[in-house]
């Protein structure tokens, strides 16, 4: 439906758009780029409504988890629709509320931040695939890409209590920096497992290696390395219960106090989209991406065969997703001590062993998922 | 051993599981909201909102002047003046409540000898100018005669506790 979606669009727009504007000279290369450019419309928008209605999600299930019904009067048109309508009216708020830019603070850092923040968080999307065909940019080394992007979000942190010339801010950027410096290296230690056990960088490879059945996916042998991925990942965006770069009850916000209106809105989207990549990633790379669960069970298998690819995957990462909001309705906020101790002196020390175990594994050939 | 077990426990993370198992169940509890402007709360008939001066079913007003809630009231919002009457009766020519002052503590209710100044159970007012919290004799005279009924059911419920 999609693919069909996008060749109409493709011929009957793209096409007479090219041969009507562009000279016969560069036309393949116009075609190419609008085509591109569809594609790109095509997942950020979906990415950023999610986020929206993420947000959505998030006060109206740990209003669940707290004994209230949450967010249950905006609606559209009139009807109430269980509150549906919430996002759109905080976007328009956010939207109309004046940009307050400090005095002190330096001007081109301070819009830039939010920018440099959500951009990485948006651009690491080009190399996730949503089904075996379907992915932006199918280079070979996209783990590594995402790898580098999700590091890259940490600057507009730094970026935005550095210009905000206030001390909440600088602290939280400190905090955060520290905090993701650390996690970082976990992570990418957690990756490299998937990295031994895959065989490739490439994030379609990565799940056609998963392909077989429930226990051939990654999760099975790795699953420490997924444990401490998906923790470290929390940490990485600063979220509950490692969101000490916020801690709201200590520095007021941290790194944003000084932001309002849009640019606010732009952090927040950042933090909510790099949730949203974390939970894809975690769904790719243990979770066998868009593989049924139901892979290799005689019957099932070819009653669920007419589910498309992406449902798969868009149900492995609604459950991630829903993960983030259950840790932060559950757990209080760690002390900024205990945040170091547990990324360097127990999540490195864990992988750096299960990797070894990993490449064992991989070394004798261990059925069922490395023969 | 018992590092032994520290261990096991927090490599697990069993004790975090334990923490979402509780959480987790408690998001499919019955929820707690009440929806205000549907949904109320149950109100005691004690309850202490917006005051009311009573009269007399005879139609004559309660208020003596004894001036008992003006010396008793901690916030000072309740200022008294009172002359004698044609028919010789000490009666107040004026009684206001200043409603920003007052801190719904009860306590004027409770010092009148003659249950005249009443707090109802309207809780549900609101002023849109300067002065408009400023009540004089008459606007509680006039509450207290709009909510008679409701008023005399409460104090004649609370009666067998006084």
């Amino acid at each position: 439906m999609l693919e069909t979606l996008y060749h109409l669009i493709s011929q009957y727009i793209l096409l007479p758009l090219t041969l009507f504007i562009f000279p016969t000279d560069y036309q393949t290369e116009a075609m190419i780029f609008l085509q591109t450019t569809i594609k790109v419309i095509a997942i950020v928008v979906p990415v950023l409504i999610t986020v929206a209605y993420f947000t959505y999600a998030e006060r109206k299930v740990i209003g669940f988890i707290q004994g209230r019904i949450g967010p249950n009067r905006v609606g559209l048109f009139g009807f109430r629709l269980w509150g549906l309508g919430q996002p759109i009216a905080d976007a328009v708020k956010l939207i109309v509320k004046e940009i307050v830019i400090p005095l002190n603070a330096n001007r081109q850092l301070f819009v830039i931040a939010p920018i440099l923040s959500l951009a990485p968080a948006l651009a690491a999307w080009a190399v996730i695939p949503f089904d075996d065909t379907k992915v932006l940019a199918d280079i070979n080394a996209g783990l590594l890409y995402v790898l580098a992007l999700t590091s890259l979000a940490v600057y507009g942190v730094i970026i935005a209590g550095w210009a905000s010339n206030s001390k909440y801010a600088f602290l939280g950027a400190m905090r955060s920096a520290a905090q993701i410096v650390a996690y970082e290296i976990a992570m990418g230690f957690a990756l490299v497992g998937v990295l031994i056990a895959a065989g490739s960088l490439n994030l379609g490879e990565i799940v056609s290696a998963q392909s077989g059945s429930l226990i051939h996916w990654f999760w099975l042998p790795l699953l420490p390395l997924f444990v401490i991925y998906f923790i470290s990942g929390v940490a990485e965006t600063n979220r509950a219960p490692f969101d000490v770069a916020e801690g709201e009850s200590e520095i007021v916000a941290g790194f944003h106090v000084e932001y309002s209106g849009m640019a606010f809105s732009v952090f927040f989207m950042a933090e909510y989209a790099n949730m949203i990549l974390i939970a894809v990633l975690s769904a790719l790379l243990f979770f066998g991406g868009w593989l049924s669960p139901f892979q290799g069970i005689i019957f099932l298998e070819d009653l669920f065969s007419w589910v498309p690819g992406m449902f798969w995957l868009l149900a492995k990462t609604s459950i991630f997703m829903f993960l983030f909001l259950w840790f932060r309705a559950t757990f209080p906020r760690y002390r900024y001590d205990q945040i170091m101790r547990l990324g360097w002196k127990v999540f490195i020390p864990i992988t750096i062993v299960w990797l070894v175990v990993i490449s064992v594994l991989v070394i004798v050939n261990t059925p069922p998922w490395f023969n | 051993m018992n590092k032994i077990k520290r261990y096991f426990n927090s490599l697990f993370l069993l004790e975090l599981m334990k923490g979402l198992y509780l959480t987790g169940r408690h998001m499919f509890r019955k929820k707690i909201t009440v929806q205000y402007p549907e949904e109320k709360t149950p109100q005691s008939h004690r309850f202490r909102g917006l005051h009311a001066l009573r009269r007399y079913p005879n139609g004559e007003e309660r208020c003596i002047a004894c001036k008992l809630c003006e010396a008793v009231c901690p916030a000072a919002a309740i200022t008294i003046e009172s002359e004698q009457r044609e028919d010789g009766s000490r009666r107040t020519t004026r009684y206001d409540i200043d409603l920003t002052k007052c801190i719904f503590c009860g306590f004027c209710e409770e010092s009148c000898p003659v249950d005249s100044i009443v707090e109802t159970r309207i809780f549900e007012y609101h002023g849109e100018e300067r002065g408009d919290l400023l009540l004089t004799k008459s606007q509680l005279l006039e509450i207290g005669d709009k909510y008679e009924k409701e008023i005399a059911t409460d104090r004649e419920a609370d009666s067998k506790f006084r």
